[in-house]
């Protein structure tokens, strides 16, 4: 029954893409409500799925890397519905959307939701380690999608070519002002979830404690150079998708070697 | 009942026809006591003077155009530039017009807010009555959905407003942005006055001669500073407009360098006027300095205008929808009226005028 829910609710988010991939195709981009009405309506399934999932497991639902990608899917809309209408990014729908759909398709295609044999007890602040640095992942997963648009934009102004989403994109300043925004939100979820993860009560893996510090010193270090104005707006930008694409890439590391959610 | 539209635009007559028929205060009493109009509104703008009006039997063009003569006397020529639209080809024109795309810049918006003048002018007289009323509100809806629905607005149509927009996606709210103006051609004058419509506050300028830098400093609010003073404001400025009268390139990359050094963070956007180029290209090439030349702008404009003018098939089918749902009230009603009474001064219901079904 779950797995039909995130099924309706990928689907949802594939038929944001597909009207804006038309609309973009035909030169005519309009930000619609059709397209904030489908990304929120996946949502809405996806929280059901997780709902559903977690009153099953008696916990949070975070024991297998399918649920891990299913939640961090779920973080990157939350933090999209709460950023974008604030800081006007209405377009930043239109990202957003196809890389939920490419997570939770991934998630459902994959033979990654292996089940527990034994139920797992609550450990709460297991639970609020993972959960909060899942968070902070769906922070820097916009933060990466705002760094999207303003490299989009950036190009089409030096090469002179302003093509229909152009004029759909917020201003440059305010652009690169949201990215800052959400590094540094990012940044204190997940330290947060750093420091709540000598908390457990157990030992962590040796490789996740340094992965997770990796990951921390990577956003850290794009900070403080935003900070020091040492880095210019467009090398953040390209950053944060570096910066993005490493942590999912650890993320993935972290939970598979280290099956943390497998700890009792 | 007859509905119709008579008048004249830049597409039938030149200025100096125009700016004779322009109407006076008083046209919608003499249209309806001397032509036998029940509603009349007059519209008119630069571009166009019109009469849309209704009445029982049909007003001659000779009539509405000697009542809207404002100057000399009416020639021959001058009736042969007047068209005339009747019900259904008036309600498409309206439409079109208030869509913008009969306008002279396709897609302009300036135009809604004329009609709607226009319109409230005639409501308050009393000149416009439910049939007038009803039409003008779908037209604005029309207007409304033809601008939201398609790219018929979309980007600017003349250098000025192109740097103006480029520099709001660029900086967004413009009211704590600097400018500095080097040289003090005319096109840099318009968009300095543009930038300070759209709320730019600190505008410095500076040229070879002092006297001019002054009186045009004066013009647009700015401050004007010596010539051999512009490099040292080039740290503080978030946009420069060159348009000097120097033979060649003087702003290049070894000049900025050190300044952009300074400002890593913050964009320059530089829109270079001048013809021969005051700023070498390869400045495009820097860290967060944007440069656009009179050509970029010039071929951002088209742009624009094209895209416009391929838009206007997707707005004509939603007025063309508009239309057959509009004249499946209008003329059942207007054949229902004529059939009763024959009569124009009668009342439409009070329930055909629901917003609702405007």
């Amino acid at each position: 029954m779950d797995r039909e829910l995130l099924i309706v609710s990928t689907l949802c988010f594939f038929v944001a893409v597909v009207r804006t991939s038309l609309s973009i195709r035909a030169r005519i981009y309009q930000p619609t409500r059709f397209s904030f009405f489908a990304v929120a309506l996946g949502f809405v399934f996806q929280t059901a799925f997780l709902s559903i999932r977690g009153h099953a497991l008696g916990r949070c639902p975070l024991t297998n890397l399918f649920e891990v990608f299913i939640f961090l899917a779920w973080s990157v809309v939350l933090i999209y519905m709460l950023v974008g209408p604030a800081y006007r990014l209405s377009l930043m729908g239109a990202f957003t959307a196809p890389l939920v759909a490419s997570l939770q398709s991934f998630a459902l295609i994959a033979l990654i939701d292996v089940r527990h044999p034994v139920k797992l007890p609550a450990n709460p602040w297991l639970e609020f380690h993972a959960s909060i640095s899942l968070v902070a992942y769906g922070a820097f997963a916009l933060a990466c999608i705002a760094g999207v648009m303003y490299l989009v934009q950036e190009r089409q102004l030096k090469t002179h070519q302003l093509y229909s989403i152009f004029y759909h994109l917020p201003p440059l300043t305010d652009l690169f002002a949201a990215i800052t925004r959400l590094l540094w939100w990012g940044f204190a979820l997940y330290s947060l979830g750093l420091v709540s993860g000598f908390f457990v009560g157990q030992p962590l893996p040796y490789v996740q404690v340094v992965c997770a510090f990796g990951v921390w010193l990577l956003y850290g270090a794009i900070l403080q150079g935003r900070h020091l104005r040492r880095l210019a707006p467009k090398h953040v930008a390209a950053l944060c998708i570096v910066g993005f694409s490493a942590a999912l890439t650890l993320l993935w590391g972290i939970t598979f070697t280290a099956q943390i959610h497998s700890l009792p | 009942m007859n509905l119709f539209c008579i008048g004249l635009s830049h597409h039938t007559a030149n200025v100096e026809t125009r700016e004779r028929f322009l109407g006076h205060a008083a046209i919608d009493r003499t249209l309806r006591e001397v032509a036998g109009c029940s509603e009349v509104l007059l519209l008119t703008t630069c571009n166009r003077t019109e009469v849309y009006a209704s009445a029982s039997s049909p007003v001659p063009t000779e009539t509405i155009a000697n009542c809207l003569l404002t100057n000399g006397t009416l020639l021959e020529t001058d009736v042969a530039a007047f068209y005339r639209y009747e019900s259904e080809q008036c309600i498409q024109h309206l439409f079109r017009v208030t869509s913008g795309l009969d306008s002279m810049v396709i897609g302009e918006t300036e135009i809604l807010g004329q009609v709607k003048k226009a319109y409230a002018v005639a409501r308050e007289s009393g000149a416009a009555g439910p049939y007038l009323h009803r039409l003008f509100q779908r037209a604005f809806r029309v207007a409304k959905q033809v601008r939201t629905r398609t790219d018929i607005t979309r980007g600017s149509v003349s250098v000025g407003s192109v740097a103006v927009d480029l520099a709001e996606k660029i900086f967004g709210d413009l009211s704590s942005r600097k400018v500095l103006l080097l040289g003090a051609g005319e096109t840099s004058e318009r968009t300095a006055r543009a930038l300070v419509s759209r709320g730019v506050r600190e505008i410095f300028v500076s040229n070879r001669s002092g006297e001019r830098a002054e009186a045009l400093a004066a013009m647009v609010g700015g401050k004007a500073i010596a010539f051999g003073q512009w490099p040292m404001r080039c740290a503080e400025i978030d946009i420069l407009i060159s348009s000097t009268a120097a033979n060649e390139p003087f702003l290049t990359p070894e000049i900025l360098a050190p300044v952009l050094q300074a400002r890593l963070d913050r964009p320059l956007f530089m829109i270079d006027l001048a013809v021969p180029r005051d700023i070498v290209p390869d400045v495009n090439k820097m860290e967060g300095v944007y440069l656009y030349d009179i050509d970029a702008l010039q071929s951002i404009a088209q742009q624009s205008l094209a895209t416009r003018r391929q838009q206007i098939a997707a707005g004509e089918e939603i007025i063309a929808h508009h239309i057959a749902d509009f004249s499946g009230w209008f003329i059942p009603m207007r054949e229902h009226m004529v059939g009763r009474a024959g009569s124009v001064e009668m009342e439409l219901p009070e329930s055909s005028l629901r917003a609702s079904e405007l």
